[in-house]
């Protein structure tokens, strides 16, 4: 996917650069951006290194552990249909947690394995369970508590406050996830199994 | 509207203090353990430094070309009917497709307008509060095999135009 939008971005812009007469801006910028990447990941090395450093500590203290048993009421209201103590339960909890904290490499692994144990349960493998469908709207509309990288970039270019966007940005991510958790269960009523999806 | 701005300052030492003192009760080596951390995120940085020259790059040159200001052109007078900044719609569009391509076109609406600019904030919230869908999607669903993902994609996007919408009315509610 990137691969071609990358190249349509570099195309377009020669294009529209030799017939607006920008061409010899968009070779600076070529140059000039190339330079702004480099001094934007030597703040971004200093943020994310000390972030990184206590999301450590809190995992090694077990505090993701601790987070994801306190899941369990939402996690049954979320995934009616479910087994209790089914496995894929600690899965998606763990996944939900990591995701909240901000660590999209430590959410992967048990995202995958979740799915992997809700396919087991599915009554049809060739399409998306209910609970396939809520936990990846979940997922992608996940509550990030603080979106570090943009608090990174804000800093380098000269933000006063760059931690002002939080308040808002978690009160926005918060509702999100609510209308994906309302919708996913209105359509998980109404919608049957062989309708909507794309593939075959 | 103050509490937002209470909330904003007091997450990261909140953050700090629980991790600190809860990894102290547990008897957790603290200092070792971040500098542990801090080496991965090292690594991370470095690892997607590359990804990084060549979006910038092909951002840089769209920007130089005016290929952007042609397109902002274009989409506003629907923008301005919604009080949307037109130069946030290309972000917008990019967001479900290419988390890094968006980040792009957002540092350099940093570098134009300035991150405290009102466009500037606009454009943090919504990056804040949205995903990137297809690439999820395809990754978890293609791990299991499964073509058919029934609401998953409607139900994704509509969560990430309720952020933007969100994120719009705070703004202007908090920062105009």
């Amino acid at each position: 996917m990137l691969n071609y939008i990358w190249g349509i971005l570099i195309i377009i812009s020669i294009i529209v650069g030799a017939f607006t007469g920008n061409i010899s801006n968009v070779t600076k910028a070529a140059i000039e951006s190339s330079k702004d990447a480099i001094t934007l990941a030597l703040t971004m090395l200093g943020i994310l290194a000390m972030w990184s450093g206590l999301m450590r500590v809190a995992e090694t203290a077990g505090i993701i552990q601790a987070l994801t048993k306190k899941l369990n009421p939402i996690l049954n209201f979320l995934f009616p249909e479910i087994p209790k103590n089914h496995e894929s339960r600690k899965y998606i909890a763990t996944n939900i947690v990591a995701n909240m904290l901000g660590l999209g490499w430590a959410a992967t692994p048990p995202g995958l394995k979740a799915m992997e144990s809700l396919q087991k349960i599915n009554p049809d493998k060739s399409q998306a369970s209910v609970s396939m469908c809520t936990f990846l709207i979940i997922n992608i509309s996940s509550v990030q508590i603080i979106s570090i990288n943009m608090i990174a970039y804000r800093l380098q270019y000269g933000s006063v406050n760059p931690t002002e966007i939080i308040g808002p940005s978690l009160i926005a991510t918060l509702l999100s996830t609510v209308v994906g958790v309302i919708y996913a269960k209105i359509m998980a009523r109404t919608v049957p199994r062989n309708m909507g999806g794309h593939g075959k | 509207m103050k509490i937002i701005a209470i909330i904003s300052d007091l997450t990261i030492p909140l953050i700090f203090l629980g991790i600190i003192v809860y990894g102290m009760l547990k008897k957790v080596p603290i200092f070792d353990e971040f500098v542990k951390g801090a080496k991965t995120g090292l690594e991370t940085v470095v690892n997607i430094l590359p990804t990084f020259i060549g979006l910038m790059v092909s951002i840089g040159m769209l920007r130089a070309s005016g290929a952007l200001d042609l397109f902002g052109e274009l989409v506003t007078p629907i923008a301005r009917l919604i009080r949307f900044p037109e130069q946030l719609v290309p972000i917008v569009l990019m967001r479900s497709i290419s988390s890094s391509a968006a980040t792009g076109l957002v540092l350099d609406i940093f570098k134009t307008f300035g991150p405290d600019s009102l466009i500037g904030r606009m454009t943090s919230v919504i990056m804040g509060c949205t995903e990137t869908i297809f690439y999820t999607m395809s990754i978890y669903f293609i791990s299991v095999k499964i073509r058919k993902t029934r609401y998953t994609l409607s139900g994704a996007l509509l969560a990430n135009l309720a952020g933007i919408i969100v994120s719009v009315i705070l703004t202007y509610a908090i920062f105009d």
